[in-house]
């Protein structure tokens, strides 16, 4: 009878200690929920300016949606809008291709590159990001791929052209897929090409989703890349430059609550990709753990 | 058997006269032996490579010496009645065009060593009157057993031209006066080894803030990385426990925080622990101080923060990794730990700590690089500071967010990529020596 209880979680101590451990997650919820609830009260806050005396706003409106989608005089942001959407399908387009290839050839083929070709990728994922980054510059300058609407075409290499390097994850995931099915295919006459695109694609559907909306997430949520090779060319500005110069000092006072609108309006369709993709993620990490 | 081997030296000993021919005339050989369409391609490749040596290569290399003498001049013309810029050396530019044809060179080498190499396999598969493949074999093949090639070139490619090419141009910039500092940003000359010393030096100023910028690079790595690995882990078995309810629920507000993109989150914080920010006026309103607590503007404070608001960003993500791992731990290591007596923190630390690290040690590494390397977390919220006057590392700057101040605000780009070489000095040492030894490595291919 005693054990019977325990179990159920009735003795008075477990009862204790469940609703301690209930109580601790519950503050911590509120912790990690609260910067998201205050920015989203704040995109409604009816008066202006990044510093109030009260924490909840005292009127609400929408205006801040309004004036942000409507504005085009002092900042764009349907037309940073519009920027990001074209490199982040470009780039999108090249990196999943790349990614998916690196990866298929390093998990199924066996070949003499193959791994340098790992050992190499490592190494060059130790040198700090900025140091290429920089170097980019200069070679894209010497393109000609710095000035007016061709830097469009620069932010869409440097997001995609190294993307061949981050294979680990989908690497992971076709590790996990039993080689005898390959070994079938072969005997049944099909050609590895045919083994990629009708056997394992359509195997790897989590990890392709997944690889597709990282890489389509990427543009939208990096500014720093973005934000060297723009400078000052104001009509070529994503929207992550765009969030970050609202928080400058001449902008803040005007458009601080903007801001909020504009960081909640990027979040959402974020917020519910990633949490759509995050069992594709869990999946693939701990694919690649099990070896 | 030995002379059998397929090497360039066999080739240009034992090879007929069109495999020696080939060292000249690249791709004679592998025409001459049957594959005419590939030969042509090589010699095309040859012919290109020597119009553009011609052209601009041998400049390009005979000007990486001295980088560049010519001063930009300006010149009176009389018949315009203004001045005139004479463009002088651009040594920035030849340095990058120097680099360029040097990976061009070595390019053309490789293809040079293949040819030969291919050549001399075509012969000598022709003598023992075997079948060459001819074009259409190969591009079928290229789907097939040489499926790598097709899927891999263009990746490698886009590595090579936008990240090696980069990173060599930036360490060869480390050894070169490029530099705001004296003004030598249009012309610069090779400096050997003198801005590593200056920032191995503890008694420079620079020196004296590497070291500092160092060992806050080393605390924060640390720190981040375990605490976040530890407390990540603890909040997911405390999620995963038995008897906790809404296991969705809890899980769900903790994601909810990485959904958000970081930037955007990062920049919230930021403005919400300003002096007069949401926090410091909440604290107020419920009277727990008076006075707004210095976030940002206390160096030790600006740090304890960081490092707090890391846990914010971090933890979620520990939790979501973790989850999966976690379940697969044998429950009967448990029940054997449960009978012996052991309490709650003896398992933890004997067996759930152990497990996990024997399993997640390349993504601990991971995480510490990524920490070191972390640019966003402390560029949107300190943006490094408090700095001292007269320095340009700021208290809590890490070596990239200080790579970058020296670079993208200072222009010493020389000391940048002294910075960002030592850097990666710093993590190489402590990878390798770690990740050469873990089980995942070691046993990549064991469960295939």
């Amino acid at each position: 009878m005693e054990k019977q209880r325990e179990e159920n979680g009735r003795s008075p101590r477990k009862r204790i200690v469940n609703i301690l451990v209930h109580v601790f997650l519950a503050v911590l919820a509120v912790i990690w929920v609260m910067p998201i609830f205050w920015i989203v009260l704040t995109s409604f806050r009816a008066e202006p300016g990044a510093y109030t005396s009260t924490f909840l706003p005292k009127a609400y409106t929408l205006n801040n949606y309004v004036k942000l989608l409507t504005d085009r005089n002092v900042l764009n942001f349907p037309r940073m809008f519009k920027n990001t959407l074209i490199i982040a399908i470009c780039s999108c387009c090249i990196s999943t291709s790349f990614v998916l290839s690196v990866s298929y050839s390093l998990s199924r083929m066996r070949f003499k590159f193959r791994k340098p070709y790992m050992n190499i990728a490592m190494i060059l994922g130790l040198f700090p990001g900025f140091m290429t980054m920089i170097a980019q510059y200069f070679i894209l300058k010497a393109m000609g791929l710095t000035e007016g609407s061709s830097i469009r075409f620069g932010l869409i290499i440097v997001y995609s052209a190294c993307t061949g390097l981050g294979f680990q994850i989908s690497k992971g995931f076709f590790d996990t897929i039993p080689r005898a099915i390959d070994e079938a295919a072969i005997i049944d006459g099909a050609t590895q090409w045919q083994i990629f695109t009708k056997i394992t694609m359509p195997l790897s559907k989590p990890i392709v989703i997944y690889t597709i909306m990282t890489s389509f997430i990427a543009p939208w949520v990096d500014f720093i890349f973005a934000k060297v090779l723009c400078r000052a060319n104001a009509d070529q500005f994503t929207v992550a430059i765009g969030l970050w110069n609202m928080l400058q000092k001449e902008y803040i006072y005007q458009w601080y609550t903007c801001f909020a609108a504009g960081a909640v309006l990027i979040s959402l369709p974020i917020a519910i990709l990633f949490l759509y993709l995050q069992r594709f993620y869990v999946e693939g990490m701990s694919g690649a753990v099990k070896g | 058997m030995i002379e059998d081997r397929i090497t360039v030296k066999n080739a240009l000993i034992n090879g007929d006269l069109l495999t020696k021919l080939s060292a000249v005339v690249m791709g004679a050989g592998i025409a001459g032996h049957k594959q005419i369409i590939k030969g042509a391609v090589v010699l095309l490749l040859e012919i290109a490579f020597w119009i553009f040596m011609i052209s601009q290569g041998f400049h390009n290399l005979s000007m990486l010496p001295s980088l560049g003498t010519e001063v930009q001049g300006k010149v009176w013309n009389e018949a315009k009645q203004i001045y005139e810029y004479a463009a002088g050396d651009n040594s920035q530019q030849i340095l990058l065009f120097g680099v360029i044809t040097c990976f061009v060179v070595a390019g053309f080498i490789g293809l040079w060593v293949l040819q030969l190499l291919h050549s001399y396999k075509l012969q000598k598969e022709m003598k023992k009157g075997e079948a060459i493949p001819n074009l259409r074999q190969d591009v079928k093949n290229l789907l097939d057993g040489n499926l790598h090639i097709t899927l891999m070139t263009l990746p490698c490619i886009g590595i090579l031209v936008f990240n090696i090419v980069p990173l060599v141009y930036m360490i060869t910039m480390a050894f070169t006066t490029y530099s705001k500092e004296d003004e030598h940003l249009v012309l610069f000359d090779w400096d050997g080894v003198h801005q590593f010393m200056r920032v191995l030096n503890m008694n420079g100023n620079i020196g004296r803030q590497f070291w500092h910028v160092l060992a806050w690079t080393i605390v924060w790595a640390i720190f981040a990385t375990f605490l976040n690995y530890i407390l990540g882990m603890i909040l997911a078995m405390i999620i995963n426990r038995k008897d906790t309810r809404f296991k969705g629920f809890w899980r769900f507000c903790f994601v909810l925080s990485i959904a958000v993109p970081q930037f955007v989150s990062l920049m919230i914080m930021n403005i919400m622990l300003q002096p007069s920010g949401a926090v410091n006026v909440l604290l107020k309103n419920l009277g727990l101080i008076s006075e707004s607590i210095p976030f940002w503007t206390n160096a030790m404070l600006a740090r304890v923060t960081i490092i707090v608001i890391n846990l914010w960003v971090g933890i979620p993500y520990t939790m979501l990794q973790v989850t999966g791992i976690l379940q697969n731990i044998p429950e009967d290591l448990y029940e054997a730990a449960k009978m012996d007596g052991a309490g709650p923190a003896t398992i933890f630390f004997k067996i759930t700590l152990p497990y996990m690290l024997f399993v997640t040690t390349p993504y601990l590494i991971a995480s510490f690089v990524g920490n070191i390397n972390n640019f966003n977390i402390i560029y949107l919220l300190s943006g490094g500071g408090p700095t001292y006057v007269g320095d340009t590392a700021g208290q809590t700057d890490l070596l990239v967010t200080w790579l970058y101040k020296l670079t993208i605000d200072q222009q010493y780009y020389n000391l940048g990529a002294v910075i960002g070489i030592m850097t990666f000095v710093i993590l190489t040492i402590i990878t390798l020596t770690t990740y050469r030894n873990s089980s995942s490595y070691k046993n990549e291919e064991a469960f295939m």
